[in-house]
């Protein structure tokens, strides 16, 4: 038993996102079974495209978690609602609008992740509370401009969030490309390499010269960027902006970040995971879905879930016999 | 178990005869993946035996101690414990506690979030049940009181708040605590005076005398000889892992030892350190005050120039080494820095090792953007940096790749020091760096400081160690947080230092 378990740790250590992978398939060879056998190219693609949005937010989260214990965004939702909102009402459903649409929305993005950062540097508030207190005040901006806001998304903009190439979301694999180029910037990029020496000791990582102020500003700001992003494409997808339709974004983001192997202690992150626990998050809705499981129980299993791969990656630091 | 040939070397051991022998190794190897840290190690203690251990960093001393202290299981070999064989799969740490035997390790292992008196209660689990408080404090007491009169350690004190070396005296002395269950009878010094300063870490080896005396067992483990000459009975010579030499200390002199360790005895290190005081001359490339300073007088550090912070550990050292650090890269009143900087940490958890990365991602951080091109790091010129550098401070390990918690203290220092020296930085601030490394590297590492201090680096060295002031052209002595004393090369003696250290405890 003892050595199982330390097998199945080490294939963690080697390849911390394979486990998404493999629970993913997992889920969706049941999901098939149950269905006795139809509908497989119809499951893939919604998960390619709803799994492009818990991508698009996990890469964000991952790298504010990659930057040390404590550090998160729980702004991600209403950062979502408010840039949606704003990039719909400025395009005004004209194809020339969009990229002044688009600007406004990441720059609106931008903004956020630089009040998260100031409340966090300039204050001193621990980031889950700065987070938690600015998305109020997101989400009631959102709420005071968005409301009665019901204006369909431009024809292009919509084509690109929900159109299909033989079947292949066109999102999903735009998204694919941006999480290829965000890995290498995790792994290969100065900025990656300093953010994972912030993620484990930040100390010394000031000590040797990296300014930590810096890096970690960009982080938050680079993720509520990415969460305004998704907030533009999910107000796309579904045909307008909504104020809740960021709602299930909080703990999806964070999800995806611990169930693809990044540790939540900091330091150690990968990209690919992201996408492997996006797709898993999804078929195992779909999974419950399609064997008739309530939307409460629902709920207590994914709670679960995400305990039982924390605890199981939980010794994951022992690197040491 | 025993083979034929194990039984004769046993019989052969120096020292003390089995029967009484409190802990007795023989043909202990011990591997970790392909290392083979130890090849087949013999050793005994005897009860009121002071053996005094030494050896390069990675020759395994640390290694061997952990096997005897049970932390560690032999991959072959026989353990004794009290007379009686251990059965390997059955080492453990409560076995060896069993018997009194305590190890005081180099990395410090007390829990910085609980009080010192927690932490008593921690390693001790006899004091249990309604006012354990209250006896865990008064044994701490007594048990520094003891050792290191004069302390000033409240129990009650959070140990994260601690300094240093007084962290270091809490560890020291919890080992040294009985309990009605447990009676220390061998404890393992680990480099116990590396974090003291000299007048606590002379109160130490006092004691550790007086210990042996009274029946007890000491393994004294020192980079330090004078430490290793002056308290230990017999010494242990340990080199790539085997044990190859192991005779009383009368038998041994300074330069036997050295090169018994495997280093030939330089004699010309005398005329090297007589260099004679250079004129300071032109702008200082870094001027710093200490915050407590009431008068004028502040750090000055000039192009090329070895500049020396002295005094006991503690006193605002490491402060004002931070500080230059600090200003390097912002605004500061206190400090001008004109240069760019790399630290050299001296606290390696707290400060300096990154311990998930590799030891080639260790050394390489402060100069990736030297390694980049477009903000990308280049696979190739990080690997040639990182082979460079092992050839150049001989890291001991088979592969950069490697972990940097594989690595033994020393050899990760040695990775904190590739990492400033190999950086583009004019200015390098050492903050006691030379905690736990063998002489042989601190030779060759003095050697490269004063050659590229020739060569127009700078250096802001503090150290606890009156011998490596020798090699600075200029130095400043700390207490209580305050420049006290300056002195230029030419006047250094011990004595001044000293003398400023302790001028007002003394008066």
């Amino acid at each position: 038993m003892t050595s199982r378990l330390a097998k199945f740790q080490s294939i963690w250590q080697s390849a911390p996102y394979a486990f998404a992978f493999i629970g993913a398939m997992v889920i969706f060879a049941i999901t098939l079974i149950a269905n006795q056998g139809s509908g497989a190219g119809q499951i893939v693609s919604a998960a390619l495209a709803f799994g492009s949005f818990y991508a698009l937010v996990g890469i964000g989260q991952m790298f504010v978690i990659t930057s040390g214990p404590g550090n998160i965004d729980l702004s991600v939702p209403a950062n979502i609602a408010l840039s949606g909102a704003v990039a719909m009402s400025i395009m005004g459903g004209s194809d020339a609008m969009i990229p002044l649409g688009l600007l406004a929305a990441l720059g609106c993005g931008a903004a956020i992740g630089c009040v998260n950062y100031a409340l966090i540097s300039v204050l001193r508030i621990p980031p889950i509370i700065a987070t938690l207190s600015s998305s109020f005040v997101v989400q009631s901006l959102a709420i005071v401009y968005g409301r009665g806001l019901r204006i369909t998304p431009p024809p292009f903009l919509a084509e690109i969030a929900t159109g299909r190439v033989a079947g292949i979301p066109i999102l999903s694999v735009l998204v694919i490309a941006l999480a290829g180029v965000m890995a290498l910037v995790l792994h290969r990029s100065i900025y990656g390499r300093f953010l994972k020496a912030i993620g484990q000791n930040m100390n010394a990582a000031s000590l040797a010269g990296i300014r930590v102020g810096l890096v970690r500003f960009g982080t938050y700001v680079l993720c509520a960027i990415f969460a305004a992003l998704c907030g533009v494409l999910l107000a796309a997808f579904s045909g307008g902006a909504s104020l809740n339709m960021g709602e299930e974004y909080l703990l999806a983001s964070i999800a995806v970040v611990v169930i693809g192997g990044t540790s939540v202690a900091g330091g150690f992150s990968n990209v690919s995971g992201i996408w492997g626990a996006a797709l898993f998050l999804y078929l195992l809705v779909t999974m419950m879905n399609t064997l008739g499981v309530g939307t409460g129980l629902r709920q207590i299993l994914t709670g679960l879930i995400i305990v039982a791969v924390i605890t199981l990656a939980g010794s994951r630091r022992g690197v040491r016999e | 178990m025993t083979t034929h040939s194990q039984q004769q070397r046993r019989e052969a051991m120096p020292g003390s005869s089995l029967q009484d022998s409190l802990v007795a190794l023989s043909g202990v190897t011990k591997t970790f993946g392909a290392v083979r840290a130890l090849a087949g190690v013999d050793l005994s203690v005897g009860p009121g035996e002071c053996i005094g251990l030494v050896g390069h960093n990675g020759a395994g001393k640390s290694t061997l101690m952990q096997i005897l202290a049970g932390t560690l299981r032999p991959t072959d070999g026989r353990y004794d414990l009290g007379g009686e064989t251990v059965a390997l799969s059955d080492v453990s740490v409560s076995k060896a506690q069993g018997v009194g035997i305590r190890c005081v390790f180099q990395e410090l292992s007390l829990c910085p979030n609980l009080t010192a008196t927690e932490n008593v209660r921690v390693r001790h689990a006899a004091l249990s049940g309604f006012g354990w408080r209250k006896r865990a404090a008064k044994l701490l007491t007594e048990a520094l009181d003891d050792i290191f009169p004069g302390h000033g350690i409240s129990p009650g004190a959070t140990v994260g708040d601690l300094s240093l070396g007084r962290r270091q005296m809490v560890e020291i002395a919890i080992n040294f605590i009985a309990t009605e269950s447990s009676h220390p009878r061998l404890v393992i010094l680990d480099e116990p005076t590396s974090s003291l300063d000299q007048s606590v870490a002379s109160q130490l080896l006092a004691y550790a005398r007086r210990f042996v005396e009274a029946g007890g067992s000491i393994i004294l483990i020192s980079h330090i000889l004078g430490d290793i000459f002056s308290t230990a009975g017999r010494i242990v010579v340990m080199r790539d892992g085997a044990v190859v030499a192991d005779r009383p200390a009368s038998e041994f002199d300074r330069a036997s030892l050295v090169a018994a360790m495997g280093h030939v005895a330089e004699d010309d290190e005398d005329e090297a350190l007589a260099h004679a005081a250079k004129a300071r001359i032109g702008e200082p490339v870094v001027i710093a005050r200490p915050p407590k300073q009431a008068n004028g007088a502040a750090v000055s550090l000039h192009r090329g120039e070895i500049v020396g912070l002295a005094g006991l550990a503690g006193h605002g050292q490491t402060a004002l080494l931070r500080l230059v650090q600090h200003a390097a890269y912002h605004r500061s009143r206190l400090a001008e820095v004109r240069g760019r900087i790399a630290f050299v940490a001296g606290d390696r958890q707290s400060d300096g090792v990154f311990p998930l990365w590799s030891i080639g991602e260790n050394v390489t951080i402060r100069s990736l953007p030297a390694l980049s091109r477009l903000g990308f790091v280049s696979s190739a010129r990080e690997a040639a940096m990182e082979a460079e550098w092992k050839d150049t401070l001989k890291i001991r390990t088979p592969d950069m790749d490697d972990n940097i918690l594989t690595l033994s203290g020393g050899n990760q220092q040695k990775a904190l020091f590739a990492r400033a020296l190999g950086s583009d930085a004019e200015i390098i601030a050492m903050d006691d760096p030379m905690r736990g490394v063998d002489v042989g590297t601190k030779r060759e590492v003095y050697e490269r400081i004063r050659k590229e201090a020739g060569e127009g680096r700078s250096f802001l060295w503090y150290t606890t160690e009156f011998d490596e002031l020798l090699h600075c052209d200029h130095v400043y002595v700390f207490r209580e947080g305050r420049i006290v004393a300056e002195l230029d090369r030419g006047e250094l003696t011990e004595e001044k230092v000293l003398q400023s250290s302790f001028d007002e405890a003394a008066a």
